[in-house]
């Protein structure tokens, strides 16, 4: 294991150590201790799920450039990207089981759904998306731990296990692994777009919320996840692979043109959305932009959101960022952290509005907290816990598995 | 001599429970120049359906006109408005809320998987969620009776245990049923039967002989936010 990975795992066992309370009172105690309810709703763990499952399809979607669309520039970084997926699916999916009411019932969007729900489309269409990231994987891999297998120790044993039997390890069989891989990342690309452009959809169709009732906004999700995706598997690539931005300097600011790119639609669509929607004079339009912009979390607006995700990202990946691997990858890792004030703006501003006007002051009881939330102490604890078990998930499975294979050959 | 509206929505009610359920759509008309916003219907709710903290079926708005010491208050009680298209029914992923042939939507609270969607998708702040609060458990010496009265929605009894938290409806969404187990019983909605001013009528929509059908069919009515196309059970007289 090198410093870099035992670094994360350390910081993950951290998290975990100081949210560790909070999960046993989110397990014992239900919902109980949230600061949310039913004029907010959805909150802190929905922001972290969406912002999860954006990473994930975008890391998927920027691996399809290279194993769909023959873009061998990128070539280096497809399996951690298809890591970075993974883990990063399973991490929002922790998020958004913690948030359920009844988490044991989970199950019951298998066993009865009702595809009228976004929400059951979206559940059925994570699940295909996990089989389809875990056999692309193994396709991935399967000629590594093939070979593996014929060592010794436990890394050996290990790989017997996750060879499943096959031996082939020639040129040949490369050959055809990666057709299956092809196959299966054609499969996913329309996958992601529909999981993700589903996720967009559970917020967009809901007619009672203005601020998501908008043909745009799955749209935006998607093109905001493609964004995220780029600028974290950016950050990876320079970081977490051995010598990142010194040896594959070329491969970064490569993923940080891209990013670019992506970045920069995205402003274009946030700026669309704003403008229309503080134009008119319905206040169900207007104030959930107005209070991102001006309201008392201003903060997360524009220093998160339009200083990390967007703005300072570009200003150096448009500068500096074009010669050096070391400044790109800095500027996708303040990107990818800065999604998250992209991503807290999706979903809290929906509630801004009450859905009548004074019902906010007719009623004061716990969990009846219209205007300002702040989220509880559990949920922090809660949502560093699960962030821990994506650093921890992202350590071991970058120190078992041949993720830097094809990077050092 | 002038017939007393509650025992004439009685008769309506037990007529309305001779015809099949799918014959039957239950509605509401509250009167807003009657209304005194004194919330006794909040209050009726809340004893009637044990809700907890956090959770409210009813809530009575109020609006105030011009400025101190120049003001006249207005009121909008706001029940559930019981939707024919309502938009928190279709989000719902396992089914768990649904419109029942006679208009009234309900909760299976033994499906309810808590995920929420129904309430971000109402348009009328007319659900609420059980986060398992008490009103007075941990608050005072001893635990009031009425924290851990059985609550008898939808007919079935329901014990409420702060010992544990993972029992319906603790853990789901929560809303209005036109108290449904009193309907079933022949007996009227809390609401309606508490109102001091006699400013809300209930019945079948679907009789035209009925106290509320006809108060429906006045030109002095409204429904909130028509334009969604939710087509609310529930009219407001002007």
């Amino acid at each position: 294991m090198s410093k870099r990975i035992i670094l994360v795992l350390i910081l993950g066992l951290v998290a975990l150590a100081f949210g560790a309370s909070g999960m046993v009172d989110r397990i014992g105690m239900g919902l109980l201790h949230v600061a949310y309810g039913a004029p907010v709703p959805w909150a802190l763990w929905v922001v972290f799920y969406i912002y999860f499952i954006g990473l994930s399809a975008g890391s998927f979607l920027v691996s399809s450039l290279i194993y769909v669309f023959g873009f061998k520039r990128f070539e280096a970084a497809g399996r951690l990207a298809i890591f970075t997926a993974l883990v990063s699916l399973l991490t929002a999916l922790i998020f958004i089981w913690v948030d359920l009411g009844r988490m044991e019932r989970v199950f019951s969007v298998y066993l009865r759904p009702s595809f009228t729900s976004p929400l059951a489309w979206i559940v059925w269409l994570y699940t295909a998306y996990l089989f389809l990231l875990l056999a692309e994987a193994w396709f991935l891999m399967r000629r590594d731990f093939a070979r593996g297998s014929k060592g010794g120790g436990l890394q050996g044993t290990l790989y017997r296990l996750l060879a499943l039997g096959t031996q082939e390890d020639s040129a040949a069989a490369r050959v055809g692994d990666m057709k299956v891989v092809r196959v299966l990342g054609a499969i996913g690309v329309p996958l992601a777009i529909a999981f993700h452009g589903g996720t967009g959809a559970v917020f967009a169709v809901t007619v009672a919320r203005a601020y998501w009732y908008t043909g745009l906004f799955p749209i935006m999700f998607l093109v905001s996840a493609l964004a995220s995706g780029g600028a974290l598997l950016t950050a990876l690539t320079a970081f977490a692979v051995r010598n990142g931005y010194t040896k594959h300097k070329d491969l970064v600011i490569g993923l940080g043109q891209l990013l670019t790119l992506l970045i920069f639609v995205d402003v274009l669509m946030e700026i669309a959305e704003i403008l229309v929607s503080l134009y008119g004079t319905a206040p169900a339009h207007f104030i959930p932009i107005q209070e991102q912009l001006f309201g008392p979390n201003w903060y997360i607006f524009w220093i998160l959101g339009v200083g990390f995700a967007l703005g300072l990202p570009l200003l150096v990946l448009a500068t500096v960022g074009r010669k050096s691997a070391l400044a790109t990858g800095l500027a996708a890792l303040v990107s990818a952290i800065g999604f998250v004030g992209i991503r807290w703006n999706i979903v809290l501003p929906g509630f801004a509005v009450e859905e009548l006007p004074g019902i906010g002051k007719s009623f004061f009881e716990p969990h009846w907290v219209y205007g300002l939330y702040v989220p509880s102490l559990m949920e922090w604890q809660v949502s560093i816990f699960a962030v821990g078990l994506a650093l921890v998930m992202f350590a071991i499975g970058y120190s078992i598995l041949p993720l830097e294979a094809e990077v050092q050959t | 001599m002038l017939e007393n509206a509650l025992l004439r929505m009685q008769a309506d009610l037990k007529r309305a429970l001779g015809k099949p359920v799918a014959e039957r759509h239950w509605g509401m008309v509250i009167d807003l120049r009657k209304c005194v916003g004194c919330n006794a219907c909040t209050i009726a709710c809340k004893v009637e359906n044990k809700t907890p903290p956090g959770v409210t079926y009813h809530v009575v708005l109020e609006e105030e006109i011009g400025r101190y010491p120049n003001v006249t208050r207005r009121f909008l009680p706001r029940p559930c408005m019981q939707c024919e298209h309502p938009p928190c029914t279709r989000v719902c992923p396992v089914n768990a809320t649904y419109r029942r042939a006679d208009g009234v939507v309900v909760i299976d609270y033994d499906v309810c998987i808590g995920c929420r969607y129904c309430i971000a998708a109402c348009p009328y702040g007319a659900r609420s969620f059980d986060f398992g609060e008490f009103y007075t458990v941990g608050q005072t010496p001893r635990v009031a009776e009425y924290d851990l009265s059985s609550n008898f929605e939808y007919g079935k009894e329901r014990k409420r245990n702060p010992a544990n938290r993972n029992t319906s409806p603790i853990g789901n969404a929560r809303k209005c049923t036109f108290c449904l187990h009193r309907l079933e019983k022949g007996m009227l909605p809390a609401c309606i039967t508490t109102c001091i001013g006699g400013a809300r009528y209930f019945g079948n929509l679907n009789d035209v002989d009925s106290l509320v059908a006809q108060q429906a069919a006045s030109l002095h009515v409204m429904r909130l936010k028509e334009e969604l196309g939710t087509e609310p059970s529930v009219y407001y007289l002007l």
